[in-house]
């Protein structure tokens, strides 16, 4: 894959809350930590991965890099313009060049459209296309995710979950984008058809050109199809690098326990190796531990990882992790 | 061994508005005391449904058309639904898929855990609490004696399986039937389910049937394998038979569609194309044939059956019949893992 040195996204020190309402007693002051303070950069044409457990804040990530929810603090810079405090109208002309696709293929589909008009309506808002001119585009947006031309007046239910997220694709790309958030886009998907997706998603990138961020909680998917990986924890980045060498060398101790647990579809080697089984759960984001976030669930926590919160450190090769104690 | 379970030629179908769905077409299965099988294949290949014939609790429009299902030698089939109640939970139960619909939100996790005991082991009140508790920390809950009082809402999902599996285990099954037991959960808390059923297995010596898509869990749990695909066993052998010497396209298929996670080098996954048959008309021949990329013309025309090719080995594909070409399963193409 051709990645630059130019940065295409970066965020810097992001944080989203969310106010927790319900319950007996209203209390005003609770909030949700869902992305608490996250810095990272994606570079032009390069896909970078973010995994993590369920609640970790990564698809909250990938839509407030899009503006979708308003960030509570920090900064998104997206081609080198300050994007974080811009209102919706001003956002318009960037909304073309980022673009989602979403985990579930069966809800994000709307059911009372045609395939065609699902791919055109970011193509009619953006004034793109009319008419003839607005067909030719809808096939060819067709043709180029693998699905013909008569499907465009197909509805989606006539379609398998595969070929949802092919439309799902078509649809990111109708506006011709330089940015595409990728949120779990094959977890609904059956094993043979994930591989479908993922060669398409390769495809498209070395034939556009695009940026992704692709964000999953299959370890094995999210190393072949990115270039880097970050690793988040309870809104937290705790590791970030080069996907080859993450799952070469983890440095920090949740990373590891992440990679021991994935399953490995290789019998002897299954038996062979040593897993890490975490204790307990991930704590909840409302009221997370102090310090160090993994400290309840970490092997080797000691006194320090209560008390003082670690910082990302660089440990070469654009290898980054937040841990007291990596050797 | 002794022989737990025994299906023979399962036949069940859904009766709906638009025809009948063959969903389980003819499938054989054998599993012997103290193993765990896994059944893998993917959404509709029938392996869902193949365990609830087995538990005898097909939805309606869904009926079990024919065949026999022998647990310990007495046909589950002939029994009536009163005979059955006493077996299911009893002596053989299921962990099902998401913990979040499968518990009974107005009832406490003690009461629907103390359930089975009292009916089943008819328990008294105290025994039975003592028991549930026992339970919770056999499958890892803390603090048991207080989550025992506590709602399903107060659980988080890995702590909700934990539950299902400790009701599943709680009048000491001769088998349980997991049908993707951690797809709803987090890898972390998968590992450590999966460690507990592992841990659970050996000191019960209960048998298994672990349904699921994951390659990964079935290498780690399973000693056997079987692959279900459009409603058939399209391939069965042991474990290592299955991952280093596999014989059906179907199977390669499934095993090079996964990223191989120890390899540095990036390389292209080689998906199946295309998708499985309609049920509703299930293909004349071989139900891969159309995603196979070495069909034959006879593959069109007629389904084959079983070949084997040890005494625990057997796929079901024409490529194993002397007369066919030769066609050899070229191992660095798969992504061992």
């Amino acid at each position: 894959m051709s990645r630059s040195n130019e940065v295409l996204v970066e965020v810097r020190d992001l944080k989203k809350y969310f106010p927790v309402r319900g319950g007996l007693i209203r209390d005003k002051n609770q909030v949700l930590k869902a992305v608490d303070g996250v810095t990272f950069s994606i570079y032009k044409g390069e896909t970078l991965g973010l995994v993590g457990e369920s609640g970790c804040g990564k698809t909250t990530i990938g839509r407030t890099i899009l503006k979708l929810y308003s960030p509570t603090s920090g900064q998104i810079i997206f081609d080198g313009n300050d994007i974080t405090n811009l209102n919706d109208r001003q956002m318009r002309p960037y909304r073309k060049r980022m673009q989602i696709i979403f985990q579930d293929p069966y809800a994000s589909l709307n059911p009372r459209m045609t395939v065609g008009d699902i791919i055109a309506e970011s193509i009619d808002i953006h004034k793109i296309a009319k008419g003839e001119e607005r067909k030719a585009l809808i096939y060819d947006l067709l043709n180029k995710v693998g699905l013909s031309s008569e499907h465009a007046n197909r509805y989606p239910h006539e379609f398998s979950g595969g070929q949802r997220q092919r439309i799902g694709i078509a649809r990111a790309l109708a506006v011709n984008p330089d940015f595409i958030v990728c949120d779990e886009p094959i977890s609904a998907l059956d094993v043979s058809i994930q591989a479908q997706v993922v060669n398409l998603l390769e495809d498209l990138q070395d034939e556009l050109g695009l940026t992704y961020l692709f964000i999953a909680h299959d370890l094995s998917m999210v190393k072949h199809i990115s270039d880097r990986v970050g690793v988040m924890y309870l809104g937290k980045l705790v590791e970030i690098a080069p996907s080859a060498e993450l799952y070469d060398k983890p440095l920090h101790p949740y990373t590891r326990a992440l990679l021991s647990a994935i399953p490995i579809p290789d019998p002897d080697a299954a038996k062979q190796r040593n897993r890490i089984i975490l204790k307990g759960d991930v704590p909840t984001p409302i009221n997370p531990p102090s310090g160090c976030r993994f400290r309840t669930r970490c092997p080797i926590a000691r006194e320090r990882c209560a008390e003082e919160e670690p910082v990302m450190k660089d440990y070469g090769g654009g290898h980054m992790a937040a841990c007291h104690f990596i050797e | 061994m002794e022989k737990v379970l025994e299906v023979k030629n399962l036949h069940t179908s859904f009766f709906t508005h638009v025809g009948e769905v063959k969903a389980v077409r003819g499938v054989n299965i054998d599993i012997y005391q103290g193993e765990a099988v896994g059944i893998v294949g993917e959404s509709g290949c029938g392996k869902s449904v193949t365990s609830l014939s087995i538990m005898r609790l097909v939805p309606p429009p869904g009926k079990i058309i024919c065949g026999e299902i022998y647990f310990k030698g007495e046909d589950l089939l002939k029994k009536s639904e009163k005979e059955m109640q006493k077996i299911r939970g009893n002596k053989i139960s299921m962990v099902f898929q998401d913990p979040m619909t499968s518990l009974n939100p107005v009832y406490t996790v003690g009461d629907q855990l103390m359930e089975p005991l009292r009916i089943h082991k008819k328990m008294d009140a105290k025994s039975a609490r003592r028991q549930a508790i026992e339970l919770l920390k056999a499958v890892g809950i803390p603090d048991p004696e207080r989550r025992l009082n506590q709602y399903p809402h107060e659980f988080s999902g890995g702590m909700r399986q934990r539950v299902m599996i400790a009701m599943a285990l709680s009048c000491q099954p001769e088998l349980v039937i997991a049908d993707e037991p951690t797809t709803a959960l987090d890898v972390t808390i998968q590992a450590q389910i999966l460690e507990l059923l592992k841990q659970l297995k050996a000191e019960f010596n209960m048998s298994i049937m672990l349904i699921t898509h994951d390659l990964g869990i079935v290498a780690d749990l399973c000693s056997r394998v079987i692959v279900m695909y459009a409603g058939i066993i399209v391939e069965e052998g042991t474990t290592r038979e299955i991952f280093y010497n596999p014989k059906h396209p179907y199977t390669w298929g499934l095993l090079k569609s996964i990223p191989r996670i120890n390899i540095l080098s990036k390389e292209r996954l080689i998906p199946i194309d295309g998708q499985p048959p309609d049920l509703l008309k299930p293909p004349q021949g071989c139900p891969f044939m159309p995603r196979c990329r070495y069909a034959m013309r006879i593959c069109k025309e007629q389904c084959p059956g079983l070949y084997s090719v040890s005494e625990s080995h057997k796929a079901a594909c024409w490529l194993l019949d002397p007369r066919a070409p030769a066609v050899t399963w070229d191992r660095e193409g798969v992504n061992f893992g």
